[in-house]
């Protein structure tokens, strides 16, 4: 069905325009590996001239269905997902699993809600759409424009992981897993095990700085489980496609020294106020975004030290 | 009526409801409005504003970094020779669904010359400060910050941790480095742990809005003296937590009683830390 309606909606582009317009419509893809592929998203915030196009982004194609792995920042970037899906293959897409509520990873939803699609995701992400999903349309809404907002579309899965999930594209096992409150408190994990490709969503960022949007000890803790999963790559939810367990070094180092730096602030005395330009600054250099997320983080971390 | 309830019992629901008529729910206008004027109609009763910069200050983060925690200082500014005293300062947040965030009433003989508290910022928007003083009027001080970023939401980080804390409190009380030990001004903060759930958020499948469940009276005492009361609404933060200076009268026990829009009342008493911390 997809099939057919792309071939037409390319039909109608080949008419009204040229073929490399054509082209444009499609998101560029890198197959990483047999079956797997992923788009890398610009390392930036989402703006309108990004379409929000910041997260990495991607899909498996097994034997018999493909599953895709997260939307993009825009129902603008989901379409153009949908159409590189299409011009490789013609198999069934029969899941979208989103890694978790946030605006870069899963606006681009309604671009796959046509009907037969299954949406696969953590347990509390229901809940997290209801408290977040509102205010994040009207933020962006002032920060991308109306044209790309306005046909964003709120989600909810129906296919929930409590805490493990197999699910087969034929031939093609994929392991999801349900983590306790991290980067945020509906993350997902999703392990091809065929070709150990783990698509970790925001659990693991390269250069751009780590987000805290759920728990720092959570954070930790998911960093050290992470490391024992059986995957010889990991999709980051932001950067570069990297070795495993290899690229958690550098978030790991990142997650410790705001930790302890907010225990000493939170140990002497400081307001919460002092977080935001004190802890973790040795960090600043190693990280692109750095200003635009580690007051938060740093604030974020600190409301939640404070009850130890 | 788009809040339910809980509202109701609060000490200014009618407020509330009248403000929300105000402010659209859940988004609030981006086209800088200036709210202001009705504010003052709706929560002071249209009494005059005198200008506040010499009796308060208000200090915020320009930006709302994370939107769920953006940390707001008042200070009071009286010199000691002031024959007036600050009787009660409130706390408004021009541009949120609620935007009385907080009133704090201040102890006849507490001295509260400082207080920090953490608020939800859901937009571009002016913060007020008013201080009511003794001589029967109102002092105005105001500041503007701007929203958050990125994917940073006014609600819950970790929904089930907040229900888990339901209720905790913890006191802790602080060494004020800058004064000798004869001062007895002190620093103390209150957390409690709770979601302050701001019912404005409606579930897409029922198409209802979650209640709203938040602190909305908090008591301290030290001995039997009152230091600070708190009328509270939906932009504090959730784990409402207040930190503040004030001055001891030498009393042995901190005391906290805090309500909430459930009726649930959590209380807890602390010795004073008297060693000259």
């Amino acid at each position: 069905m997809y099939h057919r309606f792309w071939m037409l909606a390319a039909l109608a582009l080949l008419c009204a325009s040229t073929f490399s317009h054509a082209q444009q419509q499609e998101l560029a893809v890198q197959e990483i590996a047999p079956g797997v592929f992923v788009h890398e998203g610009v390392t930036a915030l989402m703006t309108r001239e990004n379409s929000g196009g910041i997260a990495n982004i991607g899909f498996i194609v097994g034997d018999s269905a493909v599953a895709v792995i997260d939307t993009g920042g825009s129902v603008h970037e989901g379409r153009q997902l949908l159409a590189a899906i299409r011009s490789r293959t013609d198999k069934l897409i029969r899941y979208v699993i989103n890694t978790h509520v946030h605006p870069d990873h899963l606006f681009g939803n309604a671009a796959f809600a046509v009907g037969g699609i299954t949406f696969v995701g953590h347990k509390n992400l229901p809940r997290a759409l209801v408290t977040h999903g509102q205010f994040y349309i009207d933020a962006f809404r002032r920060i991308m424009g109306e044209q790309l907002i306005d046909e964003v579309r709120l989600i909810p899965p129906t296919l929930l992981v409590e805490e493990t999930l197999r699910l087969d594209l034929g031939a093609r096992p994929l392991s999801l897993r349900a983590w306790p409150a991290a980067h945020s408190d509906n993350d997902l994990t999703i392990l091809d095990e065929q070709t150990g490709t783990l698509f970790a969503g925001d659990l693991v960022f390269l250069t751009h700085v780590p987000v805290l949007d759920g728990n720092l000890r959570g954070f930790l803790s998911a960093i050290d489980k992470l490391s024992a999963l059986p995957a010889k790559r990991v999709v980051p939810g932001h950067g570069v496609v990297s070795e495993w367990p290899a690229a958690l070094a550098d978030e790991r180092r990142y997650f410790e020294t705001l930790a302890s730096d907010v225990r000493g602030l939170v140990a002497r005395g400081e307001p919460i106020s002092a977080a935001a330009s004190k802890a973790a600054a040795s960090e600043r250099s190693r990280w692109a975004l750095f200003d635009d997320y580690n007051a938060r983080n740093a604030t974020a971390a600190f409301s939640q030290i404070e009850w130890e | 009526m788009l809040v339910g309830h809980p509202l109701r019992q609060f000490g200014i629901a009618g407020l509330l409801s009248g403000l929300i008529a105000v402010c659209p729910v859940p988004a609030a206008s981006t086209d800088g409005d200036d709210l202001w004027p009705g504010l003052v109609q709706d929560i002071f009763g249209n009494r005059s504003m005198n200008d506040g910069s010499d009796v308060i200050t208000i200090e915020m983060p320009s930006r709302a970094e994370d939107a769920a925690i953006v940390p707001v200082t008042l200070r009071t500014k009286l010199a000691p020779t002031d024959s007036r005293r600050v009787l009660t300062i409130t706390l408004v947040v021009d541009q949120n669904p609620a935007p009385m965030a907080a009133k704090f009433e201040i102890g006849p003989d507490a001295h509260v010359s400082e207080i920090s508290t953490r608020v939800r910022v859901n937009n571009y928007t002016d913060v007020h400060a008013v201080a009511e003083l003794s001589d029967g009027k109102l002092y105005m001080t105001k500041t503007f910050v701007k929203a958050s970023g990125g994917c940073s939401a006014p609600a819950a980080k970790n929904a089930d941790e907040a229900k888990n804390r339901l209720g905790q409190m913890k006191l802790r009380q602080f060494a004020r480095s800058d004064q000798g030990s004869a001062d007895r001004s002190r620093d103390a903060q209150i957390m409690i742990g709770h979601p302050n759930n701001s019912g404005l958020q409606m579930d897409q499948v029922t198409q209802l809005y979650i209640p709203a469940f938040f602190i909305n009276e908090l008591r301290l005492w030290q001995d039997d003296s009152p230091v600070l009361t708190m009328e509270g609404g939906i932009s504090i933060s959730e784990d409402p937590n207040i930190r503040f200076t004030y001055v001891s009268n030498g009393a042995k026990h901190f005391r906290a009683v805090a309500k909430d829009t459930a009726g649930h009342v959590f209380q807890n008493e602390w010795k004073i830390d008297n060693s000259g911390i």
